[in-house]
């Protein structure tokens, strides 16, 4: 019972408006107790969606939200937790967001190691579209863009995300509560860009990768002897699709953050300190023109 | 020179370097400048240059004066040719009196070409520079040396300025420069005769920057704690300037993927409480509306910065014009509250940057800063900014929330600006929207049976801007009252039009100048008060369409009478102005004020 409590913590007063059997209420559910286990305050954490299905979480989560633009949730994210690294930031969104309009910033975000969280709520389809082919839709799939079937190749976020320098990414399913909630806590206390790839299944729209789909094919990489600082070996469990599909960590490193290498950040989060010069700063700043 | 008539006290004296890109330029130009800075006289320098950085025609236009430069001017008294195509281009158009300098081992000046009264000063460059180092650029040094010689300027503050360029590469260096400098300055003086100027040296040093270094300097001052941008020709000056200095104030400055994440990071940034802005020319502007648009929504504080150049398209990169203001007023698809603003000169440009964070924090949204590429990238002399002066306004916050049920972030008020919780405060908590929202921030933009909620927070955010019109500075007529005259500009045009109005008032004609300073919101009652008080009027603007123009109909009703309109990418001249408005004031019927 003790954990029904916590996870309301993080519950806002409005009601997922989700088809019901959605995948995202699992990722809600899982992000709750996640954020509750992991004993911050609502007041400071930071969700950040861009638009989507999926982008509606913040505002079924207790805590601040920004519910931004398609495609611009990461970018937004990273400004705000540069803006105030005492926040807790996490992205949420969906596959089409991330990976398709907002893919530069995912690339760049992963490149520059802020320490925050993104979790994309794979379906591979637009939902809130109605049905479109996603940049994760498989190949030869039917939607209501592609009647004959996709002909593009379809983008491998793990992989993507592994060449890209992200220094922790993971895969989650939203049918495995427990192994989704803990590899969001991990993801979160990561000291740097974490993401977190989900599959999320569309019931309305995506009738090949359903929940009967993922469970006869994930398999949980921390029990099958994955080694998680090994780049090669992630690299190859993540080319797994049609037969067995790997979830949980596939690498975590240690590197420096942004925010600990950016010389600005030694007067503190920029949203505390203190505005103005001081008259010698100001006048040592005009004689620089000189 | 201007007056030409032998041995006076110059009033303006300008200097031309011409040359092609990578031949060293600007350093000569900025030596001679700051020298110039440093002895008290008011310097004016703007730079010709094309997308290249190798190769092309660039050349740099230095006014110099005892008395205020407001212009580059129109023609040039000294012009140092670095290549056969500068003296091709520009030889002929030296003032007589003046002097035209050139390597004579590289180069030659055809006879014939220059103006009678011009003098002819060819210089062995080549060789006295190989006796101070091997660099090609340090030809430009012994004609810098001449340059100081010919216009009977003292090499003290030459020599001074080389020197603390140069402190940081050793002794050797410094040397060299100074050494081939002195050799030229010697040479002019054993074969020319120098043009008899009288210099009033009042050794007040002052400042010497550009309008991107003045916006940059003023976002500093302003408590600006986020800065970024993608490089982009003319508002790259703002990040070069931060990104070494900005970190040392506590400013994060981001170079990013794109003018997307540029301005959402901004957007992210304003939104948690630290003041944030960001810059580009109008294609990165073009990338930026959607968020700018989202500023607007959440109510979050940011200010972009748009320098513009020529367009459509990528344009003219590294030319001037002022073709953005309806790009910067339908920015964003929908109706929301944001403010323009139009620096007129490097003071605005720094007075102006520092207001713009006020304005974004008390109005929670997003201010536009209209620079060009003439403000942006000209050097001037100013007096010393006021510090003191400026204020930090943050607006209505909430940081500590002890009200009476529910924090409501869109809090409908009488002034339509809702008291801001950053997140981090306890108690606050809500969710910032890009969908329409309520009052405490859930969305209901889907609510069809709801249309009155929408239209309250419709009209919750447009009512801002009327409380703004209440606040913002009133515009004001600069010049006689009742002068027959009325000249009008916006942005960086100030220059040419202060320039052209002090040459006629020494031929004892008055007009007066009305400068749109505040785009918008649009000051329509007050504007339209001074157009209905001028007897003729003039708008003069960098566009082919006349924007403002077309801007100041739309919101007054008035048509302005005469136009002078360019677009061909170099800032307008002070003659070609004043010629506009002899034509003007000529002109024997009057044409209507219309009122449409
Ligand atoms: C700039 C822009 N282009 C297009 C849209 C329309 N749009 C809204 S959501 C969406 C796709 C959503 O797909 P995904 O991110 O996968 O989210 P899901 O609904 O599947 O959770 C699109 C194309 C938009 N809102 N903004
Ligand atoms: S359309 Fe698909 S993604 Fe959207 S709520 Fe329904 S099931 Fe979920
Ligand atoms: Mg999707």
């Amino acid at each position: 019972m003790a954990e029904t409590l916590e996870i309301s913590k993080f519950k806002s007063k409005i009601a997922p408006d989700w088809c019901p059997g959605c995948g995202d209420f699992g990722v809600l559910s899982a992000l709750q107790k996640a954020c509750a286990n992991l004993n911050v305050e609502t007041k400071d954490v930071l969700v950040v969606s861009g638009i989507g299905c999926s982008s509606n979480l913040p505002g079924f989560f207790g805590s601040y939200g920004m519910h931004t633009l398609h495609g611009r949730a990461v970018a937004v994210a990273e400004g705000a937790k540069l803006g105030n690294p005492d926040l807790t930031v996490v992205v949420t969104g969906g596959d089409g967001d991330g990976y398709g309009i907002g893919i530069g910033h995912f690339i760049h975000a992963m490149r520059r190691n802020i320490n925050m969280t993104y979790i994309v709520m794979n379906n591979q389809i637009y939902g809130l579209t109605t049905g479109q082919c996603s940049p994760t839709t498989e190949l030869h799939t039917q939607t209501k863009s592609t009647p004959e079937g996709s002909i593009e190749v379809p983008i491998n976020p793990i992989q993507l995300a592994l060449v890209s320098g992200a220094t922790f990414v993971a895969r989650g399913f939203s049918g495995s509560q427990d192994l989704l909630s803990d590899l969001m806590m991990k993801a979160i206390k990561h000291k740097g860009f974490s993401i977190v790839d989900v599959f999320s299944p569309c019931v309305t729209y995506n009738k090949k990768n359903t929940y009967p789909w993922f469970r006869e094919r994930v398999y949980n990489l921390q029990e099958d002897h994955h080694d998680t600082s090994d780049w090669n070996s992630a690299m190859k469990r993540s080319q797994e699709w049609d037969t067995r599909i790997a979830t949980g960590i596939f690498y975590q490193t240690d590197a420096p953050t942004y925010e600990e290498q950016d010389p600005a950040f030694k007067f503190g989060a920029p949203a505390k300190q203190k505005l103005g010069l001081n008259a010698e700063d100001a006048k040592a700043l005009v004689e620089n023109f000189k | 020179m201007e007056s030409q008539s032998g041995s006076v006290s110059p009033r303006k004296v300008t200097v031309w370097i011409g040359g092609a890109a990578g031949d060293g330029i600007a350093s000569v130009a900025e030596t001679l400048a700051k020298a110039c800075a440093r002895t008290g006289l008011y310097a004016f320098a703007y730079n010709s240059y094309q997308s290249l950085i190798r190769g092309g025609h660039v050349y740099m236009q230095i006014r110099i004066g005892s008395k205020k430069v407001w212009s580059q001017g129109d023609f040039s008294d000294f012009l140092i040719a670095l290549n056969t195509d500068t003296l091709q281009r520009h030889a002929k158009d030296v003032s007589p009196g003046g002097v035209v300098i050139y390597n004579k081992e590289k180069i030659k000046l055809e006879p014939g070409l220059i103006k009678p009264g011009v003098t002819d000063c060819g210089l062995p460059s080549s060789t006295i520079a190989n006796k101070f180092g091997k660099s090609a650029i340090m030809q430009n040094t012994v004609a810098l040396g001449a340059l100081s010689y010919l216009m009977n300027f003292p090499f003290e503050p030459i020599q001074d300025v080389l020197t603390s360029t140069f402190k940081r590469k050793g002794d050797v260096v410094v040397n060299a420069n100074v050494g081939a400098a002195k050799a030229g300055y010697d040479y002019a003086k054993e074969n020319f005769k120098a043009v008899p100027l009288t210099w009033q040296f009042t050794h007040k040093k002052r400042m010497f920057l550009t309008g991107n270094q003045a916006v940059a300097l003023g976002a500093v001052a302003a408590g600006c704690k986020f800065y970024s941008a993608y490089p982009m020709t003319p508002a790259t000056g703002i990040l070069h300037w931060l990104a070494p200095k900005g970190p040392k104030y506590g400013m994060v400055v981001k170079q990013c993927e794109d003018e997307i994440a540029a301005m959402n990071m901004a957007v992210g940034a304003g939104h948690v409480g630290a003041r944030a802005m960001t810059g580009t020319s109008g294609g990165g502007f073009a990338l930026m509306t959607e968020a700018i648009g989202l500023a607007a929504m959440i109510e979050a504080p940011v200010v972009v910065v748009n320098c513009q150049r020529g367009g459509p398209s990528t344009g003219l990169p590294t030319k001037t014009e002022q073709a953005d203001l309806f790009q910067a007023l339908g920015a964003s698809q929908g109706d929301y509250p944001k403010f323009v603003l139009a620096p007129a000169n490097i003071e605005d440009a720094f007075y102006m940057t520092t207001e713009a964070f006020n304005l974004a924090e008390i109005y929670q949204c997003p201010v536009i800063i209209l620079s060009d590429l003439l403000l942006a990238e000209h050097f001037e002399t100013v007096d010393d900014f006021d510090f003191s002066k400026i204020k930090i306004d943050r607006g209505e916050m909430v940081t500590n929330y002890s009200g009476n049920g529910e924090y409501k972030r869109y809090l409908s008020t009488p002034s339509g600006i809702s008291p801001r919780a950053v997140p981090g405060t306890a108690n606050t908590v809500y969710v910032a929207g890009s969908d329409e929202h309520d009052e405490d921030g859930t969305l209901i933009s889907d609510v069809f049976t709801d249309p009155e909620k929408r239209v309250v927070m419709m009209e919750k955010r447009m009512r801002k801007m009327t409380t703004a019109l209440k606040n913002l500075p009133e515009p004001q007529i600069i010049g006689p009252e009742n002068a027959e005259l009325t000249l009008i500009g916006w942005g960086s045009t100030y220059y040419v039009i202060r320039d052209a109005v002090r040459m006629l008032e020494k031929e004892g004609m008055h007009v007066n100048h009305l400068h749109i300073k505040y785009v918008w919101p649009f000051q329509s009652k007050a504007i339209s008060k001074i157009l209905k008080s001028c007897k003729k009027t003039l708008i003069i603007e960098n566009n082919f369409t006349g924007q403002m123009e077309r801007l100041i109909r739309q919101e007054t009703g008035l048509s302005i009478q005469h136009n002078l309109r360019k677009y061909d990418g170099e800032p307008l001249g002070p003659i070609q102005v004043c010629k506009k408005i002899k034509e003007v004031l000529s002109e024997k019927k009057v044409a209507e004020l219309v009122a449409h």
